[in-house]
């Protein structure tokens, strides 16, 4: 673990706002220009406008998505690239990775979703339109449901996800119709390289394969980059690490798209399983590990902001990113639901949401005075299992995933979220789930939950990660600084020792995919 | 030979319907067709048959061999 090498120092008591872009992972580095994660400067670094715009997306603010759900509409089926880590025919509804739908749907009725959503959880705050194939290759239905959405719930942001091949054709469609987040996939700058990972494209009514169309594509992506943010659009960049492929050119690509405007860059891990029937599924590329992830996420830091909180989400995915509760608004349910968009009830509901947040900050800044006078170079990992809302609010026994902070005296700092469930392993039992809940948390320190059984804490023991449940329903952050202040006390009194633990490898199957 | 459409193989993606420059092709069931009357291979239109390039699924798009081949009419 080398996270914290270069962290900022604390600038005084930030304001409210500003603690809360603190949070969000953007800071001004000792060196002074650049902006990046697990920010501890704040406000000074983000713009009132960029803030203004990121403070409720759940995909671009770490803080907002423990907070704010989002929903994509999969209006938009065909794609124009072919990519070695998507297979389009596998769909299993237990199955969480970008490309993958249950049905299909037209614009109205991807409206009446968003109107059935937006009343069952008003908390949504963003819809998305992600695939299930390239939004811009469906340009007609994609800008149709935008429209649409936009007229009938004027207070939801739209965004959309591309593989930028047909994004500088579509900049002046995007702009009008003010959606003012986009992410593009970029894998790779180097057309050699994008040659491993593209076998075509489809472009100007002819198929490229190889280089050329590796070269097509990354001139595109970068152009429509440029054409966005010069437009003030605001642009994450999303990249797949595949290790021994592109890993060790993600550090290029993060400084490339920085230069272009980009404002987030999202390393994901590769999600790759034969039963997924993917090319890199089949021929046994593997995914990185959580620690190769990390340890790349950290070293990307200098340049444009790392975002470490995406779920890689099914492109009808609805709820909080740690959630999917797509199949409670199937079409047929959504055209049985009685809609009645009411703009005030979600106005309420967010106020409250917001002094939910304030009331974190709060709390963790005094949690954080606490610590001022501790030094140590220690730096470790804990897991918490929560529902969100930032609270540690979930049973070890029910979570679907665990959220993973890393912990030293400059606080507590959100660095990934590791997969706790189950699905698509029918047939194991009590035990094969709990090995696997500890593989995937096993190099924490502690597990902060809200309550654990007798039996999986004996486990969890014996695997050394400590089980807490004192701080049931407490903040995760205000708790876990709390904890890391008692941990190192016991250092000091020579109480317990402090172990490095292990790598674990990230799950590849079910719920909420990925780290 | 016009192509037609495996239908056990297709994704019902729908790319392949909107490049057809004979508006040959149309949904059925989740899955799209290709009316052999009206598919003229592209020819005159596109260096390839647009639904073959464009299709993610390979061997999907194939020739109807049941029908006569295209370029040997005209």
């Amino acid at each position: 673990m080398n996270a914290v090498a270069g962290r900022g120092r604390r600038a005084g008591v930030a304001e409210y706002i500003g603690e809360i872009a603190e949070h969000k992972g953007c800071r001004t580095s000792p060196g002074g220009a650049k902006t990046n994660c697990g920010s501890q400067a704040g406000q000074a670094d983000l713009p009132k406008t960029i803030w203004e715009k990121v403070k409720n997306h759940p995909c671009y603010s770490e803080e907002a998505h423990h907070h704010y759900a989002r929903m994509h509409v999969a209006v938009a089926p065909a794609c124009n690239v072919q990519c070695n880590y998507c297979n389009r025919k596998y769909d299993c509804a237990n199955e969480s990775r970008p490309g993958v739908v249950s049905e299909k749907l037209t614009p109205e009725q991807a409206v009446r979703k968003v109107l059935a959503v937006a009343t069952s959880i008003p908390q949504l705050t963003v819809v998305g339109i992600a695939g299930p194939g390239d939004p811009l290759a469906n340009p007609e239905k994609t800008f149709k449901t935008f429209e649409l959405v936009a007229r009938a719930a004027p207070d939801i942001k739209l965004c959309l996800s591309t593989n930028g091949l047909a994004l500088p054709d579509h900049v002046d469609s995007i702009a009008r119709a003010k959606i003012d987040h986009v992410t593009i996939t970029i894998n790779t700058v180097d057309p050699e390289i994008g040659a491993k990972i593209y076998p075509w494209i489809f472009f100007n009514h002819k198929r490229y394969t190889g280089i050329e169309a590796a070269r097509i594509l990354i001139d595109r992506q970068l152009q429509g980059l440029q054409m966005l943010t010069e437009r003030g659009i605001l642009c994450k960049v999303n990249s797949v690490m595949i290790p021994e492929i592109n890993d060790q050119h993600l550090v290029e690509i993060n400084s490339t798209v920085k230069a272009r405007g980009a404002f987030l860059h999202n390393i994901m891990p590769l999600i790759s399983a034969p039963e997924h029937g993917t090319v890199f599924g089949l021929n046994g590329q593997r995914g990185p590990t959580a620690q190769e992830l990390k340890a790349l996420q950290d070293g990307c830091e200098g340049e444009t902001k790392v975002m470490r909180h995406c779920r890689q989400c099914r492109a009808d995915a609805v709820g909080l990113l740690g959630e999917d509760r797509s199949a409670e608004f199937t079409t047929e349910r959504i055209m049985a639901m009685d809609v009645n968009y009411d703009a005030e009830m979600r106005r309420a509901y967010q106020a409250k949401v917001e002094d939910e947040r304030a009331a974190k900050v709060a709390a963790r800044r005094e949690e954080l005075a606490e610590l001022a006078g501790q030094k140590s170079e220690i730096t470790l990992l804990v897991a918490v299992a929560t529902k969100g809302s930032g609270l540690i609010n979930e049973h070890f026994g029910h979570a679907k995933e665990f959220q993973v902070y890393e912990l030293s005296t400059s606080g507590a700092k959100f660095v990934g979220h590791r997969r706790a469930d189950v699905y698509c392993q029918g047939g194991y039992g009590e035990e094969d789930r709990l090995s696997t809940i500890i593989g995937a948390i096993k190099d924490c320190h502690a597990a902060f939950v809200a309550k654990i059984g007798d039996c999986p804490k004996r486990n969890l023991i014996e695997a050394g990660i400590d089980p807490v449940d004192q701080y049931a329903h407490e903040f995760i952050e205000k708790s876990a600084i709390a904890w890391f202040r008692c941990y190192l006390d016991k250092l000091k009194s020579g109480e317990i020792l402090h172990v490095k633990r292990d790598d674990p490898a990230i799950r590849q199957k079910a719920l909420t995919s990925a780290a | 030979m016009p192509f037609k459409i495996i239908a056990s193989q297709c994704t019902g993606c729908s790319a392949c319907e909107p490049l057809c420059p004979n508006v040959a092709i149309s949904e059925k069931g989740g899955t799209f067709t290709i009316d052999p009357k009206k598919c003229t291979e592209c020819v005159g239109y596109f260096d390839e048959p647009q639904c073959v390039a464009v299709c993610p699924v390979d061997d999907t798009c194939v020739v109807d061999t049941s029908w006569p081949r295209r370029q040997a009419q005209a």
